[in-house]
């Protein structure tokens, strides 16, 4: 009896112990003030975007033509960040707005971190030629400033939301891939891949469970800070009318359109560059702390 | 009867230097050059060698994790060198590695459970609650505790990582276990644990060792033959004793005579050899020739076999073919 009673104790205090690489990088993360500011903007955005249809006092596209009075009234009580020319809510507009950033945000970069991720890590692992195929292929798109391949890669594929994520994404690819790629050299030299080999582990179950997860963090980190650029360069490619369509209420898409207000109904503009500044800022905080908790050596 | 379990016939691993300039020749390094050897089922075959002299090549290459640019390694009567990629694999299930360094050779992101249940499942074997069983089974075979399961490699210290490693490779119930400077990366008072483990392992499991490692002292107490390399060649093989106590080959004398001796009373006869690990290494003869006290002209142009001169003694040196030349 007293036997397994200590047994179970020793079990116990065993369990309490047991830490795994991720818990403990989240330990290191929640120190940071920085990036608990970050993660809180984030996800306020969050919530903002998903619950936007309760918070938006009105639709996307409501618009007053009737009553002149409505069309470009400062920010009030009835309307908190004013309106715009055709006297739309623009507060409605930008929390709407959020939904579309951020999926763009997401949706660019979970793409191009699996496609970038994929080539990245098949290059570093095999080497020789397809090394030097997928690396030249990066090095190609990476000769072009980045906004202006995204803008012709739009122009390919006609204007759209859809097809500036698609941009964007594609933009991205070299970034992930040269990360990973960089890092997946480095873990296969480790003596635990040896290892594997040795045990008689097929290349494909090395990769998923043995390289993939010891090369993926500099790809989170990376991944939180590439939302905050692909926000901007959806903005970007919005402003310049190869992103949103009207009526949708991209806040790019709306700074270019209140561009010719800004002397006279500033709060046009302020208020969606406001929200674009601050998600960014948020992404990026959140970035640098996992930087700091997932990876240490990447800091400089 | 002892079989033999493996047979490695002129084993040969050159390794193309870095061309200079637009010259079409390119040099090789002869890390491993010709070596042969048989070890017996049961047996531990230690070897030994400085830095460089091709001894992990050569482990590595019974392995097939470097394919060998020449020679035949017989595995219980497959010849491994012929093997396709995944006959290869297969055949691993027989063929495991202790590796050097615990603190490299364990995936940080996965649990002992997880590291040790892996050989399992890529060889098919039980399901998954066997498994489960078979590693706790384990875990108190090399004296580990069935609760240590859960936890992660770097909650260990480095004698118990080498325990999760020696775990590792016996899980799928190998013949031959080639274990590359296993004890080397351990502190002196857990090197004994770990080398005392493994012969307990060997006895209860009848495991074969290739026992690879540059410390003379753990070679001594865990071998039944040692081989000693230098630059790529097995200069001498003999039973354990017999190469302690009689050293025949010169490059053996100066190593022995190197081991320091815990008697500060003792006077040893100290053989010193000049020069270092030449730099540009003899084209023919003997590569010893240039730091060789007993150095002849024979040694600066045949290549000294290695030869049986006394039973179960073998050298690979002129100074014993003389007298029956």
């Amino acid at each position: 009896m007293a036997e397994t009673a200590t047994k179970d104790m020793n079990v116990q205090v065993v369990e309490d112990k047991v830490t795994s690489p991720w818990k403990e990088a989240l330990r290191t993360f929640l120190r940071s003030k920085s990036a608990v500011a970050g993660t809180v903007i984030v996800l306020f955005f969050i919530l903002v975007a998903l619950f936007a249809p309760i918070i938006a006092p009105e639709g996307i596209n409501e618009q007053k033509l009737g009553d002149p009075s409505t069309h470009l009234v400062p920010p009030s009580s009835e309307f908190w960040f004013g309106t715009d020319e055709f006297g739309r809510d623009i507060f409605s507009r930008v929390v709407w707005g959020a939904q579309i950033s951020l999926t763009v945000g997401f949706g660019a970069v979970v793409l191009s971190a699996v496609l970038g991720s994929f080539l990245g890590i098949i290059a570093g692992y095999y080497g020789r030629w397809v090394d030097t195929i997928i690396s030249r292929f990066f090095d190609i798109l990476l000769a072009f400033p980045s906004i202006l391949l995204a803008i012709a890669i739009v122009s390919i594929l006609g204007s759209s939301l859809q097809n500036a994520l698609i941009a964007i994404a594609i933009v991205n690819v070299p970034n992930f891939g040269r990360l990973i790629r960089s890092k997946v050299l480095s873990v296969k030299e480790e003596e635990y891949i040896t290892a594997a080999k040795a045990i008689g582990m097929k290349d494909s179950r090395i990769l998923l469970r043995h390289i993939l997860p010891n090369s993926f963090a500099p790809v989170i980190v990376q991944g939180t800070l590439a939302i905050a650029t692909a926000i901007i360069e959806a903005a970007a490619l919005s402003f310049l009318g190869l992103g949103a369509e009207p009526p949708q209420p991209e806040w790019g898409k709306m700074l270019a359109d209140a561009r010719i207000y800004l002397m006279n109904a500033p709060w046009t503009m302020i208020f969606p560059g406001l929200a674009i500044m601050l998600t960014v800022l948020g992404f990026n905080l959140m970035g640098d702390g996992l930087r700091d908790a997932l990876d240490p050596k990447m800091k400089n | 009867m002892t079989n033999v379990l493996l047979k490695v016939e002129q084993l040969k691993k050159h390794f193309p230097k870095k061309k200079k300039g637009f010259s079409k020749t390119t040099d090789v390094v002869k890390a491993v050059d010709g070596v042969s050897f048989e070890v017996y089922e049961g047996e531990t075959l230690g070897i030994v060698g400085e830095s460089g002299c091709g001894k992990s090549t050569t482990g590595r290459m019974i392995m097939r994790l470097l394919e060998p640019t020449d020679g035949k390694i017989y595995f219980n009567g497959i010849e491994l060198t012929s093997l396709s990629k995944s006959e290869m694999r297969k055949a691993r299930r027989d063929l495991q590695m202790v590796f050097q360094d615990p603190y490299a050779s364990l995936n940080p992101r996965h649990t002992v459970e997880q590291i040790l249940e892996e050989p399992l499942i890529v060889h098919g074997i039980g399901n998954k609650s066997v498994r489960k069983e078979m590693v706790k089974e384990f875990l108190q075979i090399v004296g580990l505790n069935s609760y240590h399961a859960k936890r992660y490699p770097h909650q260990f210290s480095g004698g118990q990582r080498q325990r999760i490693g020696i775990a590792r490779a016996l899980m799928t119930n190998p013949k031959l276990i080639i274990a590359d400077e296993p004890v080397s990366a351990l502190d002196v008072s857990i090197q004994a644990q770990v080398l005392n483990l493994m012969k307990r392992l060997q006895e209860d499991l009848k495991l074969t060792y290739i026992f690879i490692a540059h410390d003379l002292g753990v070679v001594r107490h865990i071998s039944d033959r040692v081989g000693v390399m230098y630059l790529g060649r097995l200069v001498e093989l003999a039973e354990c004793e017999s190469l302690y106590e009689e050293p025949l080959h010169p490059y053996t004398k100066v190593l022995l005579s190197s081991v320091p001796i815990p008697d500060p009373t003792y006077q040893k006869e100290q053989i010193l050899i000049q020069g270092d690990v030449a730099e540009s290494l003899p084209k023919n003869g003997c590569l010893f020739q240039q730091r060789c006290p007993f150095a002849t002209e024979a040694c600066k142009t045949i290549v000294p076999e290695l030869k049986e001169v006394k039973p179960g003694h073998s050298v690979a040196c002129h100074l014993y073919d003389e007298p029956q030349q």
